[in-house]
């Protein structure tokens, strides 16, 4: 057992939990705002493969990092004018953009690099300091945590979630605040994306975030939709997913080796226990998934 | 007049999504028209195009129904894919414990099977067994709702990821023939074969993989409409979707409602798994499923949930399917990802729809269709 926990797995750990925390506390935001936020799997995406080009074609990361957080907001601006402005489906237009984000960057990188979607190796000097997006995105839990309960922007973003008819009669413009809290959403899981392309690996490979966002999606209710508590989470699933890695190979006493598949599902047995109630009680933002029609 | 109304938005949605693919096509340099001509002609030549066509809309159409279902009853089932994997799991699983598998390892067979059963006895037991294991995994998130009133659409996709680990977990330690490179069962035994189309139809090559599970579906199709809009538990299972309010209060155990929906759509999906295992490759192949799953969604929607609809968005999509492999070859730049592109063009505008729906009804251009 000794050899499982070290060092080493605390490392990999923060940097297995960082994308996570970065894509919860994107849909932290838009969730706490009534919008349901699936696609966040397909913004991570799209953050990774715009990092990853721009980094390769302009040789430095903070340019791809920004290009990755403004394809993030792109793309959850789409999400945000299906949903707020054609009151579509919220889990249905997640849905379609995810597929998109499978389709666009493979379609688009096999065209750019002639490969089968993967963007080419970004040289080690090129790439992102590993440490300074972890510790940002700590930092980012406490600023989201601010930014929701001590700010007026943050009640009025939570009143938006919990009771928008209320919020509007007080002269909060639902809309907006919905807008930009999918804004919000689409550029920190596009800098998580952007963490695991120019970040923790050196280019983008096809479908790279592997249910990244969805594990995330986890999280956020498995921290029952608040900052801290979603940021523990995270850690958990991160903490599994290293352990999991570590464990390849590794043989019991008895000469079998520990089947992967075992550890890769505990974050997503968790979470449905959580939601069924067996671990406390976890309740979404009242007004999650409802579009919201202005009385006229 | 009504049928006017059914079709003009999933047409308004295929345009759209081809003139946004065509954009994305002239964007990387190749010509959209070209491409478009080879991606419909590689689909509709014959036998091959059709034949293939067919092949790839199969699954989609059972994915499909198994999303309709569940949206009649007001429910999101984007476990689709997980309910598929499980079930042609199960398929396999049971076709080789009856099927008298025996495989030779270094020399010497090994008897996979308890028993050998007759095709007669082991395809019907095998389509059960895929129906039923689908149609649990659906039914647990449906449970989960009806019980705790946790939302299908989390519970779906953890689903999704829990039951794809752990088929594929039996897959390796279990059914695995050792030494096999690759991740995928032993054979099924032969008795469990369904037959190809070209087998017995005259006209189809025998070498084109569709087969008699294309049948089941269009059976399915069929017998999906008679269950939702002729039975007491499709009215049921409407009324919930309709209103679930209402329905409880006229007497509709909605919980229940919610169970069997679930159930019935998993195991719609779950038949995905008799055209795979026993119907293509004869074995349970992990991460055999093109995200048929998710397609289905798409599916559903452009189909308006209705079995005829989803049988016409299947056939239009395996096509898609088919041309794509082409395009892919045969143009300098474009990839089949072009497919995925024009799948998620078609949801996003279908899913904006019920806004034009209302706007237009303003306008009095259009009816509120009865959903």
């Amino acid at each position: 057992m000794r050899a499982i926990f070290n060092i080493a797995l605390i490392f990999s750990l923060l940097r297995l939990a960082t994308p996570l925390i970065w894509a919860a506390l994107g849909g932290l935001f838009s969730e706490r705002s009534g919008v349901i936020n699936i696609a966040l799997e397909g913004i991570m995406l799209a953050g990774a493969f715009t990092a990853a080009s721009v980094t390769y074609y302009a040789g430095n990361p903070w340019l791809g990092l920004l290009a990755g957080i403004a394809a993030g907001v792109f793309i959850a601006w789409i999400h945000a004018v299906a949903c707020i402005r054609f009151n579509a489906n919220q889990v249905v237009s997640g849905m379609a953009i995810n597929i998109l984000m499978v389709g666009i960057p493979a379609f688009l990188g096999g065209a750019l690099f002639a490969s089968t979607g993967s963007t080419p190796q970004i040289p080690k000097e090129q790439l992102l300091t590993w440490w300074v997006p972890v510790v940002l995105a700590f930092v980012m839990v406490f600023v989201t945590w601010y930014v929701l309960y001590r700010t007026p922007f943050g009640l009025r973003l939570r009143a938006v979630g919990e009771k928008p008819e209320a919020a509007d009669a007080a002269g909060v413009s639902v809309k907006w605040m919905r807008y930009s809290a999918v804004l919000i959403s689409g550029a920190l899981a596009g800098i998580g994306g952007a963490y695991l392309s120019i970040g923790q690996s050196s280019l983008f490979t096809r479908n790279m975030t592997s249910g990244r966002g969805f594990i995330a999606l986890a999280a956020l209710i498995f921290g029952k939709w608040r900052p801290v508590q979603t940021m523990l989470a995270c850690l958990l699933f991160g903490f599994t997913e290293a352990v999991s890695i570590q464990l390849q190979g590794v043989r019991l006493p008895s000469g079998e080796d520990i089947p992967n598949q075992f550890i890769q599902i505990i974050p997503y047995v968790l979470t449905i226990v959580v939601l069924a109630g067996f671990i406390g009680q976890s309740r979404a933002p009242r007004a999650l998934g409802l579009p919201y029609q202005k009385e006229r | 007049m009504k049928l006017f109304n059914e079709l003009v938005f999933p047409l308004i949605a295929v345009v759209a999504a081809f003139i946004v693919g065509g954009i994305f096509v002239l964007i990387i340099g190749d010509d959209p028209i070209l491409t478009y001509q080879l991606l419909l002609g590689s689909a509709l030549s014959w036998p091959d195009g059709i034949g293939y066509t067919l092949f790839y809309a199969t699954p989609l159409i059972f994915t499909g129904l198994a999303v309709a279902v569940a949206f009649r009853c007001g429910l999101l089932n984007i476990g689709a894919e997980g309910q598929l994997y499980v079930a042609a799991f199960a398929a396999a699983w049971v076709s080789i414990k009856l099927g008298g598998t025996v495989v030779k390892i270094g020399g010497s067979d090994v008897n996979y099977s308890w028993a050998s059963l007759p095709a007669v006895l082991l395809v019907p037991i095998a389509c059960l067994a895929a129906m039923l294991m689908g149609g649990l995994w659906g039914a647990i998130p449906g449970y989960l709702k009806a019980r705790f009133g946790s939302h299908e659409v989390i519970n779906t996709i953890m689903m999704n990821f829990i039951g794809i680990a752990l088929v594929s977990y039996f897959t390796q330690y279990y059914y695995k023939v050792p030494g096999d490179p690759i991740m995928q069962s032993a054979e099924i035994g032969a008795a469990a074969h369904i037959p190809r189309l070209g087998s017995f139809v005259p006209g189809i090559p025998g070498r084109l993989p569709l087969n008699m599970a294309f049948l089941l579906a269009i059976v399915a199709c069929a017998l999906v409409y008679v269950f939702l809009w002729k039975t007491k538990w499709g009215y049921e299972i409407r009324a919930t979707g309709a209103n679930p309010s209402a329905a409880e209060y006229g007497g509709i155990a909605v919980s229940r409602q919610i169970v069997v929906a679930m159930a019935v759509s998993g195991a719609l999906a779950g038949m995905v798994g008799i055209n795979e295992v026993l119907g293509y490759r004869y074995r349970y192949y992990d991460g055999f499923s093109a995200s048929y799953g998710f397609t289905g969604i798409a599916v559903a929607l452009l189909g308006r949930n209705h079995p005829v609809g989803v049988f016409l968005a299947a056939i239009l999509f395996g096509m898609l399917i088919r041309g794509g492999i082409f395009v892919d070859a045969f143009t300098d730049h474009v990839s089949k990802d072009l497919v995925e592109v024009l799948q998620a063009v078609v949801i996003l505008f279908v899913a904006c729809e019920a806004f034009f729906r209302g706007s237009f009804n303003r306008f009095g251009l259009l009816r509120r269709s009865k959903v």
